[in-house]
């Protein structure tokens, strides 16, 4: 393959995630995460999975660069975290990263349109330029007959749909979903798993954190955190993994072999 | 890493400042008005007590206009060393007409008799009120008006008739002409009431008979007590030099000269020095109110912690969450001071239109006002907004 090698360089991207022995602690000793190492390729769909405690709150804000590590290294579409300025990191969210959560955070009494909208609000896009990709991301997640609707008019599978446009409106590089499912009924939560696989498949890189391991087996990979370690990751494997996992797989396969026997959850 | 291009978070436009701003304020509109409510008692306030002195000096000011100040009353002086009152020569009002510039010339005369309801009245009750000769032109020279019936003139000045001013009507019961006074042991028929006269207000409390009346049968010597002169405006101070000796070529000295219309500019003067109790009593409410606003973004600031941290993981910088709180506070505060304004230019409005003055709002006041409110609205949203630009974006999102 010399002439992929060749090649292959400048068409390298850089994995949309890399963090590598972060550790975070707080104040009083206690540490949230212990040296988790983490690579996400682009295109890649994982589910960050542990019970409440685990730490993968911690780490979804640490890969979200909403909170900086204490030791380790955190790059996020080739941008290194420590290295960067809060305005900076602004930036990075602004352009990089889109965020759904558990409870929507939609602004109450702005239409469904304004409120994914405002998730290109600091991104310099002009306000028409924005509303119109708001129109599209809303048609794209379903909600096309809906643009006008105030949150309080939406049911909660709805709103999630709302938010998860709002966060994939800026094309970010990572879609970071905190328990996305977490406040809705089983079947607006699987209308909900839907629309993140289609989106995975149209190219979205998606990190959904859960505990809930049923939603996460249905994923391609999954990174089992346990009191602050990755103790299992089924490594990389998506829609893109095949011919480019290679590198990645190097670092992955690490932790994907070492432990199973005991785990079940 | 060192291909990729340096990230810089984008700016926002002054639309979308505002829109942030005021997105607090749409989902709380009861709080916005109860905030707001502080500033603007303020402000009306300190607009009503500027506004009202401001009115009252500029009624002042069109009644000077109107009146003129190119007025000049000639009296008599005192001797320098009897200290006796010189009285003026009897034709003094036919020599101030000669000076160059004088346009008209009215005399008054003190005439030694009392004015009384009727002759069943004792003469010892004259209610204070004199009777002076006059001469025709003594109206026009003060622009004085009719309240009802009409002045002396030179056919009606040689009969027992007389013009009474509107305190001495009163004083007298009188209410309209044809009616009849008691002069010095005859009745003399009223010929009509004036109005209050500004620049001569002795006129008021005074029982006007025609100066030939006077002398023929009251009594009166003939000798002008004042004399009222009007001139060009530009030969006012001309024409004040050359009275004293027009009037007593000899004793120049010995006669007074004053402008009537400098006591009422001394009036506006001080009626445009509004009181400064009540405008620090507006600045204390200002004060609170500015607390007020500070108050309301503290709270609006803990209650927003999930919209904080939304927009900083949207990519919010803490300068535009700042920004955004700043803004609201301005925002709070000037409608607060828009409300004041309007507020305090309708309580101006109301006393002006119940006191007959006209309604004035200097600019300055409705500038400084809402400069004011402005400055209140950073000082107040600043610290709220450093708080929240401070607050940990994973903090504002830990759970629901």
């Amino acid at each position: 393959m010399s002439t992929a090698t060749l090649i292959e360089p400048p068409a390298f991207e850089p994995p949309v995630v890399r963090l590598s022995g972060v550790t975070k602690e707080y104040p009083g000793g206690v540490a949230a995460l212990r040296g988790v190492d983490l690579t996400v390729e682009r295109g890649e769909l994982l589910a960050i999975v542990g019970p409440s405690g685990s730490g993968k709150s911690t780490l979804l804000h640490i890969v979200g660069t909403l909170d900086l590590p204490t030791a380790g290294s955190v790059t996020i579409a080739g941008h290194d975290a420590a290295a960067l300025s809060d305005r900076r990191l602004s930036a990075l969210r602004a352009q990089h990263i889109g965020f759904v959560f558990q409870a929507f955070h939609l602004v109450p009494g702005m239409s469904a349109q304004d409120n994914v909208a405002e998730g290109l609000l600091y991104s310099g896009l002009p306000r028409a330029e924005r509303r119109k990709r708001a129109a599209r991301a809303l048609e794209r997640v379903g909600l096309g007959d809906r643009m006008k609707h105030r949150p309080h008019e939406l049911s909660g599978g709805q709103k999630q749909r709302v938010a998860i446009a709002r966060a994939v409106v800026g094309e970010p590089d990572l879609l970071l979903a905190d328990e996305p499912t977490g406040a809705l009924d089983s079947a607006s939560g699987e209308a909900v798993m839907e629309l993140i696989h289609e989106l995975n498949q149209e190219g979205a890189t998606i990190a959904v954190i859960t505990h809930d391991t049923e939603i996460a087996a249905r994923l391609p990979r999954q990174v089992r955190i346990r009191d602050g370690r990755v103790v299992e990751d089924s490594g990389p494997r998506g829609p893109l993994g095949s011919g480019r996992g290679a590198p990645g797989a190097a670092e992955g396969c690490g932790p994907e072999t070492a432990p199973l026997p005991g785990e079940v959850r | 890493m060192s291909g990729r291009p340096v990230l810089r978070p984008a700016r926002l436009g002054p639309r979308d400042i505002l829109h942030t701003g005021a997105s607090g304020m749409r989902s709380r509109p009861m709080r916005v008005v109860l905030s707001a409510l502080g500033i603007a008692i303020g402000i009306a306030t300190m607009i009503a007590v500027v506004g009202i002195s401001a009115s009252s000096k500029e009624q002042l000011l069109r009644e000077l206009d109107k009146l003129g100040t190119n007025m000049l009353v000639v009296t008599p002086g005192t001797d320098l060393l009897t200290g006796k009152s010189v009285p003026m020569p009897k034709d003094a009002a036919g020599r101030v007409a000669r000076i160059t510039g004088v346009q008209h010339v009215g005399a008054t005369g003190s005439v030694p008799a009392t004015v009384r309801r009727s002759e069943k009245i004792p003469d010892t009750i004259t209610g204070g009120i004199q009777v002076q000769a006059a001469t025709d032109e003594l109206l026009t020279t003060l622009r004085g008006t009719m309240r009802t019936g009409t002045f002396l003139n030179s056919a009606t000045g040689k009969y027992p008739s007389v013009v009474l001013g509107d305190v001495a009507a009163g004083r007298l019961g009188i209410t309209s002409p044809g009616q009849r006074v008691f002069i010095g042991g005859q009745y003399f028929t009223v010929l009509g009431i004036l109005d209050p006269l500004p620049l001569a207000p002795d006129i008021a409390r005074s029982a006007l008979v025609g100066w030939d009346v006077a002398t023929g049968r009251l009594g009166f010597d003939g000798r002008p007590t004042a004399v009222y002169e009007r001139s060009a405006d530009a030969s006012v101070d001309r024409v004040h030099d050359l009275i004293p000796r027009t009037v007593s070529p000899r004793t120049p000295r010995d006669v007074g000269v004053s402008d009537p219309s400098a006591g009422l500019q001394a009036k506006a003067a001080t009626e445009g020095a509004f009181s400064s109790l009540l405008l620090g009593l507006g600045g204390v409410a200002l004060l609170v109110g500015g607390v007020g606003v500070a108050n309301t973004m503290i709270i609006s600031v803990l209650e927003r912690r999930y919209e904080i941290g939304l927009r900083r993981s949207i990519g919010a910088t803490r300068g535009q969450i700042r920004g955004q709180f700043v803004t609201e506070s301005l925002l709070l505060s000037g409608l607060g001071g828009a409300a004041g304004i309007v507020l305090g230019g309708a309580a101006t409005a109301v006393y002006a239109v119940s006191s007959g003055i006209p309604w004035v709002i200097p600019a300055w006041a409705v500038a400084g006002g809402f400069g004011a409110t402005l400055a209140i609205g950073t000082v107040a949203g600043l610290y709220p907004a450093v708080r929240a630009s401070r607050l940990s974006p994973t903090l504002a999102l830990h759970s629901a």
